[in-house]
């Protein structure tokens, strides 16, 4: 699975899964060190998403035909 | 009892406190009469007088029902007064302890409320049933609210703090005035229409009861109602309750409530994410343990505490693989034999050679070339003809060409 395209809440998902995967404790041990590998690299998906994320505030106003148009907000 | 004994003005006063407290009448009542003598003491309790022409009766509000006052009581008002008849036994005296006052003239919105409220909750719109799932991680959070005033910039500053990765899209609508529930309600249908959004949050900040009104309008709550995107409302101050608090899929108690509701909190993320790592390395680690007690194991059975009779086992085993194979390579063998017969006669009936039992000959030169054309030979050359059961080698008398037609 391709971890950079992850959202957060799909990475975190997935996470949770393999944790308690590994945490049974009854998967071969190449598919557990597979798994682990995995989890590594979600973990650092998520804390990267974390560590990138910045607020974007828009306006929404309804344009010309009716659909929304964003606009700047100024606070 | 006995009738001679003697009571302490203390024990009467319990006594009659008792009585008052175990009348259920007494502990829920409204009264209705006019302000006097209203007075805020440095503590935040209210004391007043309600009278009317005939009667008085002494009230006391304390600070933490006097805070969720909506106006200021001033005597000579007249009030609906709500609350509980006790005695205050210092004084011998009783007392309502009062719990909330309505003024009588607003007391109309308060009957509309009530009356939208049953209207609503009779037709289902309250129904828990109704109610949807806020998104755990918002990808896109609509703000319909004012974009002037406190509320709005609380909610964004408090969701950039705790999760800026969901994105902010403010309608702005006006929230208070005779405009305000129909733009309310169509920003609502409109961030559907559109699908804008995850999460809505409606709401505004602190005001008067009129002030908070739209929220109690229907139009309001059956855009709430209808909406597929998740609702939170978040109207006025905590005591402040709303039709649209009633209908939303999430009540917040203000505006920044909303915000804390609505999306996670960064660190507590990061929190559970360090907790996962240390979790898994854990699981993996109690893997590889297991693992190498396992190898332990394996290595004090048989198989390799005793090696020679591994192998004579072993070869028990090749021994009946070798004759299980052996029985196999025969009778296919013998299979391939036959379709080598049936393949030979196939190829026999196609063969040239059948042609010459039919009275036809091959003709090559010394060379073995089979001759196909009189340009290959000419008088004298030594050629060899093949008949169906043997040959015969002859020498060109003489060479014909024949010209096409």
């Amino acid at each position: 699975m391709n971890t950079e395209k992850l959202s957060y809440e799909e990475a975190i998902e997935r996470l949770n899964k393999i944790v308690n995967d590994l945490e049974k404790g009854n998967l071969p041990l190449a598919d557990s060190l597979e798994l682990f590998e995995e989890g590594t690299a979600l973990m650092k998906r998520c804390t990267e998403l974390l560590d990138q994320a910045e607020q974007k505030v828009v306006m929404l106003k309804k344009g010309a035909d009716g659909a929304p148009v964003e606009l700047p907000f100024e606070e | 009892m006995d009738e001679t004994r003697v009571f302490s003005v203390s024990e009467l006063n319990g006594l009659i406190k008792e009585l008052f407290d175990h009348t259920p009448l007494f502990l829920n009542i409204s009264v209705r009469g006019e302000l006097s003598n209203y007075k805020v003491y440095p503590s935040g309790h209210h004391y007043f007088t309600l009278k009317d022409s005939e009667s008085s009766l002494r009230c006391v509000m304390f600070k933490s029902s006097a805070m969720h006052l909506r106006f200021r009581p001033e005597s000579g008002m007249s009030v609906t007064a709500f609350g509980r008849i006790s005695v205050f036994p210092r004084d011998g005296a009783y007392q309502l302890y009062c719990s909330a006052l309505m003024p009588e003239g607003t007391g109309d919105l308060q009957v509309a409320f009530e009356q939208l409220k049953k209207k609503l909750d009779e037709e289902g719109l309250f129904d828990e049933a109704h109610k949807k799932p806020l998104p755990d991680y918002p990808q896109r959070i609509a703000i319909v609210t004012s974009s002037a005033g406190a509320a709005v910039h609380d909610m964004i500053r408090i969701l950039g703090h705790r999760w800026p990765m969901s994105k902010v899209l403010l309608l702005p609508v006006r929230v208070q005035g005779a405009e305000a529930p129909a733009e309310i309600a169509g920003a609502i249908r409109y961030a559907n229409r559109h699908a804008i959004a995850d999460l809505i949050i409606t709401g505004r900040g602190g005001g008067s009861i009129e002030d908070l009104w739209a929220f109690n309008d229907e139009r309001v709550a059956r855009a709430i109602y209808a909406s597929e995107i998740p609702v939170i409302s978040a109207v006025g101050h905590e005591p402040d309750v709303t039709i649209s608090d009633y209908v939303a899929d999430r009540r917040a108690s203000t505006p920044s409530n909303a915000a804390e509701i609505a999306v996670p909190d960064a660190s507590e993320q990061r929190q559970m994410l360090s907790s996962v790592s240390i979790r898994s390395a854990q699981a993996m680690d109690k893997r590889l343990r297991q693992m190498r007690s396992e190898t332990e194991n394996l290595r004090s059975r048989r198989v390799l505490r005793d090696a020679g009779a591994y192998l004579d086992d072993r070869r028990i085993e090749l021994d009946h693989l070798r004759d299980k194979l052996g029985a196999s390579m025969e009778s296919a063998l013998a299979r391939k034999k036959r379709d080598q017969v049936r393949l030979a006669a196939a190829l026999d009936a196609m063969s040239p050679l059948r042609v010459l039992t039919r009275g036809y000959a091959v003709a090559s030169d010394e060379n073995g070339r089979i001759v196909t054309s009189t340009k290959m030979i000419r008088k004298g050359s030594r050629l060899h003809l093949r008949l169906s059961d043997g040959g015969a080698d002859c020498t060109v008398e003489s060479v014909k060409e024949e010209t096409e037609a």
